[in-house]
């Protein structure tokens, strides 16, 4: 089986978030990035165990500039046989999804697995829209993922539950926490890595909807107000009369 | 601008989300001018595809061929009205439905999106809509720049005031496939509870409580106040709790008007998923936990002691203001 999986880059979850340029651009200076954890945990790591138990080939597909290697290899290290780079800013979804659409169309995938967001624009858009443009089935917010001779089983998290689902290959799956385990990458993955393939190849177009034109930061937290165990009516009358959520 | 508005459905109920979508292209519509149309499929009672009429519904199109969500049929069947109604917003909510079918939408139509908004549009220059980013430490101002636009509604954020307007229902009889996808069955766990991504009220516990034993005194105070149960990852990984209860950066992020965390120390992770709540109840042991930067409200001491009075003292109020 043939796997594409999606990679992307986020800052650290404990990344303090600040902007330049007027509030116009997010402030790169000094932020870690990290494998968009659902792409890493998941998507990836499910796309390996298949690949472990029925053979095939993991892909991974990032569309990033250069500073985005430094992640791809990490994906390679963790145990990806080979990466793709589209070499161009990943900020409208439309347009990530038209590069990776577009290279799974050229390359032929029977698999296309992504995580269900990213945590820095918690988009959950790209998954869903690879499947339009490649007219294949899709199926989002994945916590187990089965496949056998060409059929596919699916979890999907619905509220207050679960939904199961069998769809058919090719088709394009986004991963929720619970499809895999995540894996540390070992001392003889990263070394590997460095020799394995970072295919960089440039935009087949640049059709951008969408553009960030702002950013702001929430208003800061006012100070907590505290109450003593013995004090519950206290805090009952708080959130009824100052609060107003009673 | 006219606004066509997706309402999903679990088990033929119209979900909470879609009443606030319905609500919200409405708002846009009058801000712009236009009507809303809303879409929906599947065995909703006449009743309820009126009452959408409340919420600024002028008609409701229900598909009765899509019983079940498939995302690349429902996707055929806006794109299909969009075009025949010649629509230029489409409203989803950012919920396990909207999410989906929307992104599916506005590749077809190839029409700009903006998912997890959170405000209506700003249409003094261009069309420019709020959302959260970062998970919740910001929020993005996003410019669509097609003509044709799909949004998707962050749930809760804001309050659909209803009417007694009721809503034209027309029929749709057209077949829309999706081949090779198949919903085989559908579980849900939280009975009575509203879902966590709709619930206006929750309470939630971590690894403070000690054991799954104790979460009885969890669900007696989110009894008392009609609110739904939640927990931190730890105790979601450990199996006290369900997976489906997780709240916070991996699990599931909300943003209820009320958040009462018991024994959470408030990891960056887990306040990812609940920094969107309007007032935030702290109560943990520990003075120097990180949760009571984030909290409105406060309590240090023991969940054992402090959940059960706190749960009395709710049962009085409710009791004075019934």
């Amino acid at each position: 089986m043939k796997i594409l999986v999606c990679i992307s880059k986020a800052p650290d979850t404990t990344t303090k978030i600040t902007f330049t340029d007027n509030n116009t651009k997010f402030n790169k200076d000094k932020v870690t990035y990290i494998v968009n954890p659902y792409d890493e945990w998941y998507a990836l790591v499910r796309a390996l165990e298949l690949k472990e138990s029925a053979g095939g080939s993991v892909t991974t597909i990032t569309v990033g500039t250069a500073e985005d290697d430094a992640i791809i290899r990490k994906a390679l290290a963790i145990g990806a046989d080979d990466a793709v780079r589209v070499n161009a800013e990943a900020d409208d979804a439309f347009f990530v999804a038209n590069q990776i659409a577009e290279y799974a169309r050229q390359n032929g995938f029977d698999l296309v697995l992504a995580g269900k967001e990213t945590i820095d624009y918690n988009g959950a858009e790209v998954a869903p829209m690879i499947a339009e443009l490649l007219d294949v089935a899709s199926v989002t917010q994945v916590s187990k993922l089965d496949v056998a001779d060409g059929k596919a089983t699916a979890e999907r998290d619905i509220p207050g539950g679960v939904e199961i689902v069998e769809f058919s290959l090719p088709a394009v799956v986004s991963a929720a926490k619970g499809m895999a385990e995540q894996r540390i990458p070992n001392m003889r993955g990263i070394m590997q890595a460095r020799s394995k393939a970072l295919n960089v190849i440039e935009p087949f177009n640049n059709d951008k909807l969408t553009e960030v034109i702002e950013y702001a930061l929430p208003p800061a937290k006012g100070a907590c107000t505290y109450f003593e165990a013995d004090q519950m009516d206290e805090l009952v009358n708080a959130l009824h009369n100052e609060a107003k959520v009673i | 601008m006219s606004v066509l508005v997706f309402a999903g459905q679990i088990e033929n109920k119209i979900v909470k989300g879609a009443y606030e979508a319905t609500f919200y292209g409405k708002s846009l519509a009058e801000k712009t001018g236009g009507d809303v149309v809303v879409l929906t499929y599947g065995d909703v009672s006449e009743d309820d595809l009126k009452a959408l009429g409340n919420y600024g519904a002028s008609k409701v199109v229900v598909n009765k061929s899509l019983s079940e969500l498939n995302p690349a049929a429902a996707a055929k069947f806006v794109v299909a009205k969009v075009e025949e109604m010649g629509v230029q917003v489409v409203v989803f909510s950012s919920d396990a439905t909207g999410q989906m079918v929307g992104p599916r939408v506005a590749a077809r139509l190839k029409a700009g999106m903006v998912s997890g908004a959170i405000e209506l549009p700003n249409t003094d220059n261009g069309f420019v809509v709020k959302k959260n980013v970062f998970s919740g430490k910001a929020y993005a101002f996003q410019s669509i720049k097609t003509d044709k636009k799909v949004i998707s509604l962050t749930p809760n954020s804001l309050k659909a005031v209803k009417t007694d307007a009721q809503a034209e229902v027309i029929v749709d009889s057209n077949n829309y496939a999706g081949d090779g996808y198949k919903v085989v069955s559908v579980k849900t766990q939280s009975g009575d509870m509203a879902p966590l991504p709709e619930a206006e009220l929750v309470v939630s516990a971590g690894r403070g409580l000690k054991g799954p034993e104790n979460w009885g005194m969890i669900e007696d105070l989110a009894k008392t106040l009609g609110a739904t149960t939640a927990c931190s990852r730890p105790v979601a990984d450990i199996g006290w709790r369900p997976h489906h209860e997780h709240v916070g950066q991996t699990g599931i992020a909300i943003r209820p008007n009320l958040y009462i965390a018991a024994g959470i120390s408030g990891a960056i992770q887990h306040l990812a998923g609940v920094n969107g709540s309007k007032t935030i109840v702290v109560i943990n042991t520990d003075p120097d936990a990180p949760f009571f930067k984030a909290a409105d409200y406060g309590i240090v001491g023991d969940a054992f002691e402090v959940v059960p009075k706190l749960n009395e003292a709710i049962k009085k109020f409710k009791a004075a203001n019934a």
